[in-house]
C-alpha cells in the first residue's frame, strides 16, 4: 500500500511527547464517543503503485476512445490535436501543484499566464474584459445569466432552442435558485429567428442567450439577435465555440454584452467531459459584475512590472453574501493549456485552422447528403459541425458504423431534439482527413443499406 | 527599471508572449489541404465573418517553450517546498495519478460516447461514488459539481428542492461567522438570505445563538466540522438535533474532511449533504487555481433530487448513466463532471484503502498538533499565540495580534518574510474572527524535520523583527518581484495586454 507518509515510530514518540499526550487517540478527545467510527471503512485494502496502475489501465482498456475508432463526435467537445508542448508545460510541477496565487510575489508565472489568457480571450471575443476562467461551458452560461440578474433583476431568460441542451438544463437548475425561469425560442431552418426572438422578449427579460455556432452546427446571425435583445433592454449573451471565433464575426462586433463558452477545443483533452475550462468575457460595463479571478498588471516596491489578482472586491472572500459569484477554485491549469495552444497556432495558423475546418465540414456535409436517405437538417453555413436526418434508425446506423467500420459517425439528436428522431450531429476536426470523411460516407451508406434494406455500396 | 539587484530573476525584464510576437514567425504547420478548395465566401458569407483576425502572438515553438518554462520558474509550488496553506490541504500529489489519467482510454474518451463503450469509465465513477459514500456516511452521491463552491451550490439547491417538494417555503440559511466566503456567496446565488451564527468562546458554534436564530423560516445550516478554526465541535449531535427539529437541513462543507477520514463521518454526525473537495483531501493537484471537483453525498431524504446523470449498475453488472430521475434538480454543468479528476482521486483511494485513509487523517492531525506545540515555544508563543488552546484537528489558528503589538510587524509582514525563507505562508486573515490570523495546515505528507525547520524559520523572523521590524515590513527581497501594489492595480485596472 502506498500512503505517501513519512512518520516513523520514533517520530510518533517524539511528537506525542512534545504535544503532551500519551497516545494519538487523546488528540481526538473533542470527538464524542458515539460518533467515532468503530470499525473500518468498507473499502478494499490499499494496493501497491504497480497494482493500482494495472487496475486503472484495465479500466481504460474497457473504454472506446478516439484512439480506438475514427470519431466524428462533437456536441461541445472535440477531438482536436493537442500539441506536445501543451503536455510538457502543464505537467511541470510549477504550474501543476501551486494553489490559487494568494501570494503574488511567488506566483508571477501563474499570474502572468492568467493575464496572457485574458488577453487571448478578449482577442477571440472582441470584448473588453475576460476573467481567468470559470468551470466549463454550460455553467458559464449560468454564470452570465447571474451577471445579468445582478444588473437588471429581471427573472426571465430567453434562450435559443439550439443552445446546448446541457447549457439549457444548467441554466434552468441554477436560475431556479434566484427565482429565474427559462423560455425557449424555436428554430427556423436551423437558426434562431430574430422576429421570433423579438416577439418572445419583454420587460421581464433579463438576458437573451444563444449559441454560436448553434448546437446543430448552424452559424447564427448574432447581430440581428443582439438588436432584438437590446430593444427589450435585455443583456445579450452568446455561448461561442472558441475555434470558430477564428473566422466568425466576434461577439463584440455583433453587440453581444457577455460571451462565454466551453474552452476544451483549446488545448484540452476530452477526458470524458472534464476538466476543461469555461471562458467568460464582457464589455467594460460589466467589469464590476465579473465572476471569479482576474489578473491585473501593477508594479512592485522597486517599480518592476508584475501581476496580482485584482478587482477582488467582487469576490466571495471579501464580499461574502454580496459577491458577484461564489466561484473560488476555477480551471487555471486548463486555461494555461488553452493559451499554449493558441500561441502554438499563432495569428495566421488560427485562421488557417478555422478555414480548414470550414472546408472539411462543408465537404463532409455535401458528401454525406449525397447518399440516398441522408438529408441536411438545415442548409445554413456550418464551420465545424453539421446535422443531418437519416432515413433509418440512427442508433442502428451508429452501431453498424462502430462495429463494422470502426467509425463513430456522430451524436444521435433524438434525446434532446425529439422532432428529429433520426437526427445525427457530425463534427469534423483537423484530425479527420478527407480519407476519414470518405470512409464515414461509405460506412453510413452501408449502414443505411443494411438497416433499410438498400444495396450496400 | 531599478538597478541590478544581483538576482537574475529580478533583473529579467517581464515580457508577455504578445510582446515577443514578430510578423512571419509561427510554430504551427497546417496539414496540407485535401478537400476541394472551395472559396471561403461560398461557405461562409463575409457578413458573418470577423473583420480582423485575433491578434494572437506570432512566435516559434522554441520561444513558446522557453517563455513558459521561464514563467514557471517564477512560481512557488508544492513539489518544491512546504505549503501549509490552511483550509487548502496542500498534501503531496502522487505522480502515479498523472500517468494513469493520461492513458488514452481515459484522456481521449469522448463524453458523448455511448454507455456500452464507456464501461471502464462508468465503473470507475461508480466505485468512486461508493467510496465517497462510505467516507461520508451518506449513501447517495453525485460526482457532477466542478469544485467546492459548485458543490455548495448543488447542496443548497437540493435543500431548496427538498423544501419545495414538501410545499415548505423557507428563506434563511444560517452560516457560522467563521464560514468560508463561498458559503454566504452560495446562499445568495441560490436565492436565500444569510444569517450569521456566532462562535462560542471555545471555538464551537454558539448554541444559544443558534437556538435564538433557528426557526421554521430557516432552510439549512451550513457548517464544517472541524471548523475553519481547525476545531472539532463536540456539540455536533446537539446542533444537528436543533436544526432537524426545526425542519431544516444540515450541510457539511467538506473542505476540512482531511481531518476525519475513517475516524468519524458527517453522516453519523447528522449531516444531510456533504461536498468533497477532490483537490484537497483526495490529491487532485491544484493547478494554480483549478481544476478541482466537488462531488456531493446526501442522505435518503435528499437523494430523489440529486443532479442528473448519476452512474447506476444494472442487475447484469453493466453500468449506465441514469438520467431518469423525475424529481432531480437537473444539471449543474455539461456532461458528467471532471472525470480526469475522478481518475486521480480514485487512484488515491485504491492506493490507500480503508486503513490508509484513516492513517492519512491521523497523521494530518498528529502533524498539526505537533506544529502547534512547536509554535508554543518561547520566542514564538508570546508573539503568535494559538487562538484556541485545545487539541486541534488537521489545522490550527494563530493570532498575530500580540506580534503586532510587541514587535510592530503585522501578519502580512510575517507572511512576506517567510517567502524569503523558501516557505509558502499559511492562510492569512482568515478566519476573520481572529485578529491578524494565520491558519496553518501542515498536512500528513510532511516530515517532522520539515515542521521543525518551519518553526525555526518563524522564530528567526520574529527574533529579527525584535531587532529591526523594517526587515519584515519591507520583505520579500529574494522573490522574482517584491511587494506588489495591489491598490494601484484595482484603481486603474490593466487586465489585458494592450495592442498597437
Ligand atoms: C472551508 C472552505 N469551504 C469552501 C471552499 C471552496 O472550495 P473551492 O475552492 O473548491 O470552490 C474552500 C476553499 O478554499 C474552503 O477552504
Amino acid at each position: 500500500m502506498s500512503d505517501y507518509l513519512a512518520v516513523t515510530d520514533d517520530d510518533l514518540d517524539v511528537m506525542l511527547r512534545a504535544i503532551g499526550v500519551a497516545s494519538f487517540d487523546d488528540l481526538l478527545d473533542a470527538i464524542p464517543e458515539e460518533i467515532r467510527m468503530k470499525g473500518a471503512l468498507d473499502l478494499p485494502a490499499g494496493r501497491t503503485e504497480q497494482d493500482v496502475m494495472r487496475h486503472l489501465a484495465d479500466l481504460a482498456r474497457r473504454n472506446t476512445s478516439c484512439d480506438d475508432e475514427t470519431s466524428f463526435l462533437g456536441g461541445g467537445m472535440y477531438d482536436h490535436y493537442v500539441p506536445a508542448l501543451v503536455d510538457a508545460i502543464v505537467s511541470r510541477s510549477e504550474f501543476l501543484t501551486p494553489y490559487t496565487p494568494y501570494q503574488p510575489e511567488i506566483s508571477q508565472g501563474g499570474l502572468q499566464v492568467m493575464f496572457e489568457y485574458q488577453t487571448a480571450i478578449c482577442e477571440l471575443t472582441g470584448l473588453d474584459i475576460s476573467n481567468a476562467s470559470v468551470y466549463e461551458g454550460p455553467s458559464a452560461v449560468a454564470a452570465a445569466a447571474y451577471m445579468a440578474w445582478g444588473q437588471n433583476h429581471r427573472p426571465e431568460y430567453v434562450v435559443s432552442e439550439a443552445l446546448h441542451p446541457h447549457a439549457k438544463a444548467t441554466l434552468r437548475t441554477t436560475a431556479h435558485g434566484w427565482g429565474g425561469r427559462v423560455v425557449e425560442v424555436p428554430l427556423r431552418d436551423g437558426v434562431t429567428s430574430a422576429d421570433d426572438l423579438a416577439a418572445a422578449v419583454g420587460p421581464g427579460t433579463g438576458a437573451v442567450i444563444v449559441q454560436q455556432p448553434n448546437f446543430l452546427g448552424a452559424v447564427e446571425d448574432l447581430r440581428s439577435l443582439s438588436d432584438a435583445a437590446h430593444r427589450a433592454g435585455a443583456v445579450m449573451v452568446a455561448s461561442c465555440d472558441p475555434i470558430a471565433l477564428s473566422l466568425l464575426a466576434t461577439p463584440g462586433e455583433c453587440g453581444v454584452d457577455i460571451a462565454v463558452g466551453e474552452g476544451q477545443p483549446l488545448g484540452n483533452r476530452l477526458d470524458f467531459g472534464g476538466p476543461s475550462f469555461g471562458f467568460l468575457a464582457a464589455t467594460s460595463a460589466f467589469t464590476r459584475r465579473m465572476p471569479g479571478r482576474i489578473a491585473g498588471q501593477t508594479t512592485d516596491a522597486d517599480g518592476r512590472r508584475g501581476f496580482v489578482l485584482t478587482l477582488q472586491t467582487r469576490e466571495q472572500h471579501i464580499r461574502r453574501e454580496k459577491a458577484t459569484s461564489n466561484i473560488c477554485t476555477a480551471q487555471a491549469l486548463n486555461a494555461l493549456a488553452g493559451v499554449l495552444h493558441l500561441a502554438w497556432l499563432g495569428r495566421e495558423g488560427f485562421v488557417g485552422l478555422g478555414e480548414l475546418l470550414a472546408r472539411r465540414t462543408h465537404y463532409a456535409r455535401e458528401q454525406l447528403c449525397a447518399i440516398p436517405g441522408v438529408t441536411p437538417l438545415h442548409t445554413r453555413p456550418v464551420v465545424r459541425e453539421f446535422a443531418v436526418e437519416l432515413d433509418g434508425d440512427v442508433n442502428a446506423v451508429i452501431a453498424h458504423c462502430q462495429q463494422a467500420h470502426g467509425i463513430n459517425p456522430g451524436h444521435a439528436l433524438a434525446a434532446d431534439f425529439p422532432g428529429h428522431p433520426n437526427g445525427l450531429l457530425v463534427a469534423v476536426t483537423e484530425q479527420r482527413t478527407k480519407a476519414d470523411i470518405d470512409a464515414l460516407v461509405r460506412a453510413v451508406r452501408s449502414a443505411l443499406g443494411a438497416t433499410v434494406g438498400e444495396v450496400a455500396v | 527599471m531599478p538597478a541590478s539587484t544581483g538576482n537574475p530573476m529580478q533583473d529579467e525584464a517581464v515580457v508577455t508572449i504578445y510582446e515577443r510576437s514578430r510578423p512571419g514567425r509561427a510554430a504551427y504547420v497546417a496539414p496540407p489541404p485535401d478537400v476541394p478548395d472551395v472559396p471561403l465566401d461560398d461557405i461562409l458569407p463575409p457578413a458573418l465573418r470577423r473583420a480582423t483576425p485575433a491578434r494572437l502572438p506570432q512566435v516559434s515553438e522554441p520561444e513558446i517553450v522557453r517563455h513558459y518554462v521561464r514563467l514557471s520558474k517564477r512560481n512557488f509550488d508544492l513539489d518544491s517546498g512546504f505549503y501549509p496553506l490552511g483550509s487548502c490541504t496542500m498534501k503531496h500529489n502522487p505522480k502515479l495519478h498523472e500517468r494513469a489519467a493520461a492513458l488514452p482510454g481515459h484522456s481521449r474518451l469522448h463524453p458523448l460516447q455511448n454507455d456500452t463503450h464507456t464501461q471502464g469509465a462508468l465503473e470507475l465513477m461508480f466505485n468512486l461514488q461508493h467510496a465517497l459514500a462510505e467516507v461520508s456516511g451518506l449513501p447517495h452521491v453525485s460526482l457532477q459539481p466542478s469544485a467546492g463552491s459548485h458543490g455548495e451550490l448543488a447542496g443548497v439547491l437540493l435543500t431548496r428542492a427538498y423544501h419545495e417538494a414538501r410545499g415548505d417555503a423557507r428563506e434563511i440559511i444560517l452560516t457560522p461567522d467563521t464560514a468560508h466566503g463561498t458559503n454566504p456567496a452560495t446562499v445568495t446565488m441560490a436565492g436565500y438570505t444569510v444569517v450569521n451564527v456566532g462562535t462560542a468562546p471555545d471555538g464551537g458554534v454558539d448554541l444559544d445563538d443558534l437556538r435564538a436564530k433557528i426557526s421554521d423560516r430557516v432552510a439549512c445550516l451550513m457548517l464544517t466540522n472541524p471548523s475553519t478554526l481547525g476545531l472539532f465541535d463536540s456539540n455536533i449531535t446537539e446542533i444537528a438535533r436543533v436544526v432537524h427539529d426545526a425542519g431544516a437541513t444540515l450541510y457539511y462543507d467538506g473542505a476540512n474532511l482531511n481531518a476525519v477520514m475513517g475516524l468519524c463521518r458527517p453522516g453519523d454526525m447528522g449531516f444531510d449533504i456533504v461536498h468533497f473537495n477532490l483537490h484537497k483531501s483526495f490529491t487532485q493537484p491544484h493547478g494554480g487555481g483549478g481544476p478541482g471537483a466537488g462531488p456531493i453525498a446526501v442522505s435518503d431524504r435528499i437523494a430523489p433530487f440529486l443532479p442528473v446523470p448519476v452512474v447506476a449498475r444494472d442487475q447484469d453488472g453493466t453500468f449506465r448513466l441514469d438520467h431518469d430521475r423525475p424529481q432531480s434538480i437537473g444539471r449543474l454543468r455539461g456532461f458528467h463532471g471532471n472525470y480526469g479528476v475522478f481518475v486521480r482521486s480514485y487512484a488515491y483511494i485504491c492506493s490507500l484503502g480503508a486503513e490508509g485513509l484513516r492513517r492519512a487523517s491521523q497523521v494530518a492531525v498528529l502533524n498539526a498538533n505537533y506544529l502547534k506545540a512547536l509554535m508554543a515555544r518561547p520566542g514564538i508563543g508570546e508573539h503568535l499565540p494559538v487562538a484556541y488552546d485545545r487539541h486541534c484537528m488537521h489545522e490550527f489558528v494563530l493570532s498575530g495580534g500580540p506580534m503586532k503589538r510587541n514587535l510592530g510587524i503585522r501578519t502580512l509582514d510575517l507572511a512576506k518574510r517567510m517567502l524569503d525563507y523558501g516557505y509558502h505562508p499559511p492562510t492569512v486573515y482568515f478566519p476573520q474572527l481572529v485578529d491578524e490570523s494565520l491558519l496553518v495546515e501542515p498536512t500528513e505528507t510532511e516530515t517532522r524535520e520539515t515542521l521543525e525547520g518551519f518553526a525555526d524559520a518563524i522564530a528567526e523572523i520574529l527574533a529579527e523583527a525584535a531587532v529591526d521590524p523594517d526587515v519584515a515590513r519591507n520583505a520579500p527581497y529574494t522573490t522574482p518581484v517584491r511587494r506588489l501594489d495591489e491598490a494601484a492595480a484595482a484603481r486603474n485596472p490593466v487586465v489585458r495586454q494592450p495592442m498597437d
